[in-house]
């Protein structure tokens, strides 16, 4: 099936009303498509460290159980750090919603194909790794739906939502992580 | 038996720590159990050790310290990913077991544990070493009081393994 889906659109309705939502975004084009739905500190955008936006996710929810938080992420990049879907789902965080941006390719690197090109169910992972709610999102109506299993349903959750392959002008959050992360704890841990 | 590892229990409760990534290692099992027991940590055991880098980011962007246990073996899975460590200037002490050493009786053990002080330095991580059961608390009370990624390397006679058999008894 042929998706139809465009990236930078579900992205900015996931994220259309945010609430104090914390973010994460693996490096690439997740980095870019949730800067632009708009940069907010309360956003923790990976530049590198490939494979670890679940991680650093778990780690957040753990911190801060109080807090829901979304990570946003590649397939390539989700695909590098499989194992942590086995960390999360013997953690149970239940604050935590994991979403993959599928658009099958790397997209960084050329648009070579990647494993769920060639059929790798990462649904399927996510289900036998104890993830509480998971889905395969194929068609604009059921994004709508997602705010309430972001926002309050217990998890983990795992979205897997397919979208368009293409190339997209590129928005970039600030480079430096010292930055990044500084502004995070501020805007979450106020001035300290 | 791994005295020590009371010790740097009580000094990461000292410091606030509430997480603990870990992959297993026979070094760590007595420290792996206290962190289990102890109601005011969170001990998260890893498929991996890069993953214990990622959590350790995520928990201290939400306010919370943490440690990573690893043995030697695991610190070459982690070189990509120290560097967010040093991008992003986030603390973390990691403890590693020593492999590789003097009495190491897997021959397969010796390259990584040969290269694990100039693996972390490689990325910018602050390294020191305890040579005795002694030393390896007071070194990690130091480290915690660190604001750098630093790994406190355990020697591989503290851990006093020495065959096949001593480890399955440890």
């Amino acid at each position: 099936m042929k998706a139809t889906l465009r990236r930078r659109e579900v992205v900015k309705s996931l994220l259309s009303d945010r609430k104090k939502l914390l973010v994460v975004s693996g490096l690439g084009s997740t980095t870019w498509d949730i800067t632009a739905a708009g940069d907010s500190p309360l956003n923790f955008p990976t530049w590198g460290a490939m494979g670890q936006a679940a991680m650093i996710g778990l780690g957040l929810a753990l911190a801060q159980p109080k807090r829901r938080v979304l990570v946003i992420t590649g397939d390539g990049e989700m695909l590098m750090g499989l194992g942590a879907l086995a960390t999360i789902g013997v953690q149970q965080p239940k604050n935590l919603t994991v979403v993959v941006i599928d658009n099958e390719r790397y997209g960084e690197t050329g648009m070579q194909t990647t494993h769920t090109a060639n059929g790798i169910d990462l649904v399927g992972v996510a289900k036998a790794c104890g993830f509480k709610n998971f889905s395969l999102i194929r068609k604009t109506g059921e994004i709508k739906k997602l705010e309430t299993l972001i926002h309050k349903t217990a998890g983990p959750n795992f979205l897997q939502i397919k979208v368009i392959a293409e190339k997209l002008p590129l928005v970039l959050p600030p480079q430096d992580g010292v930055l990044l992360k500084a502004r995070f704890r501020r805007a979450l841990l106020g001035a300290s | 038996m791994q005295a020590w590892a009371e010790e740097v229990h009580r000094e990461l409760k000292r410091a606030g720590v509430r997480l603990v990534g870990y992959v297993p290692d026979a070094g760590h099992k007595r420290l792996i159990e206290l962190c289990r027991a102890d109601k005011s940590m969170r001990a998260v055991v890893l498929t991996t050790e890069e993953d214990g880098i990622g959590l350790a980011a995520g928990a201290w962007l939400g306010g919370k310290r943490s440690v990573l246990l690893m043995q030697s073996s695991g610190v070459g899975n982690t070189v990509n990913v120290l560097g967010l460590l040093k991008t992003c200037g986030f603390p973390l002490v990691m403890i590693v077991t020593m492999r590789g050493e003097a009495g190491e009786f897997n021959a397969w053990q010796v390259p990584m544990g040969e290269g694990t002080p100039a693996a972390f330095e490689t990325m910018g991580v602050a390294v020191s070493r305890a040579s005795t059961a002694d030393e390896v608390a007071p070194l990690v009370a130091a480290a915690l009081k660190d604001e750098r990624a630093t790994a406190v390397l355990i020697s591989q006679k503290v851990i006093g393994i020495k065959s096949f058999q001593d480890q399955t008894n440890q």
